[in-house]
């Protein structure tokens, strides 16, 4: 088996409020991050594609479907936005970078390209410090 | 324990079946398939396994390590158009998935001894795409 894995950058602003707390509960969770006018990061997103490459072209996937796939499904809709008000899944959710990650992967699992290389991870980086990972 | 070492060569390559016509390997390859070749700064991460050795402290010699690098992968290849002139890729198209399988095979029985094993390899094309891979006995 092989893995491929592929680097995207989206930047984004966003706001960590959880409406059913007080503003000091929000405050003391969110710390800096629950500032009313929100804040920005450029966002690193790493997918980790598993499988095993065709026999006859040496490739494991087509990076430039998954290329026209992450800029349909994620990029498009997430790069310089506003994500509390423009992504759907955060009217009601927190976009902390756990949020974000499990949004990008419900979208990208909906559509996916390949049964034969399937996604198997998922790394978000908020910043060079802050990463968060799924399987 | 796991000890990573990181090295770089810059190679040319061409990704293209010869038995295509251009029109489809352009297709399934894009740009890579142009054939008078195209080069990148490879890097390569190798990650040996073992336990470090009680009176040494390492689990193995790194400067040992970086010469078996040089001596398999980045001496032959560094500075070179891999499909003419670093077999198998005269008959092995050199996407980065079968370059990173070349250098396993390679490092493999250099790097697998009584105290070592070779646990993983990682191989960038660019910053923004790279390879994984541990061997298929290990999946």
């Amino acid at each position: 088996m092989i893995r491929l894995g592929r680097r995207y950058r989206f930047s984004a602003s966003h706001r960590l409020h959880a409406p059913e707390l007080t503003p000091e509960q929000n405050r003391e969770i969110f710390g800096k991050c629950n500032n009313p006018h929100g804040h920005g990061h450029n966002y690193v997103l790493e997918l980790i594609v598993a499988g095993e490459p065709s026999a006859e072209t040496g490739l494991l996937l087509d990076v430039r479907a998954l290329d026209r796939l992450v800029e349909t499904e994620v990029l498009g809709d997430y790069d310089h936005k506003f994500l509390n008000e423009e992504i759907a899944a955060f009217r009601e959710l927190p976009p902390t970078t756990e949020n974000v990650a499990l949004d990008i992967r419900r979208r990208l699992e909906e559509r996916w390209l390949s049964n034969k290389a399937r996604l198997e991870r998922i790394r978000i980086y908020e910043t060079r410090r802050n990463m968060v990972e799924i399987e | 324990m796991k000890i990573t070492r990181r090295s770089e060569f810059s190679a040319s390559h061409v990704c293209a079946n010869p038995g295509w016509t251009p029109e489809r390997n352009r297709e399934v390859y894009g740009v890579t398939s142009n054939p008078n070749g195209h080069g990148h700064n490879y890097i390569l991460d190798v990650t040996v396994e073992g336990t470090p050795d009680p009176l040494t402290g390492m689990v193995m010699d790194l400067k040992r390590l970086k010469e078996i690098i040089n001596e398999e992968v980045v001496d032959p290849m560094d500075h070179r158009f891999l499909n003419r002139e670093v077999p198998p890729f005269d008959r092995v198209i050199p996407t980065t998935e079968n370059i990173a399988r070349e250098v396993w095979r390679r490092l493999e029985p250099r790097l697998n001894t009584a105290n070592t094993r070779l646990h993983a390899l990682r191989l960038y094309e660019t910053e923004d795409l790279f390879v994984e891979y541990s061997g298929e006995a290990a999946e």
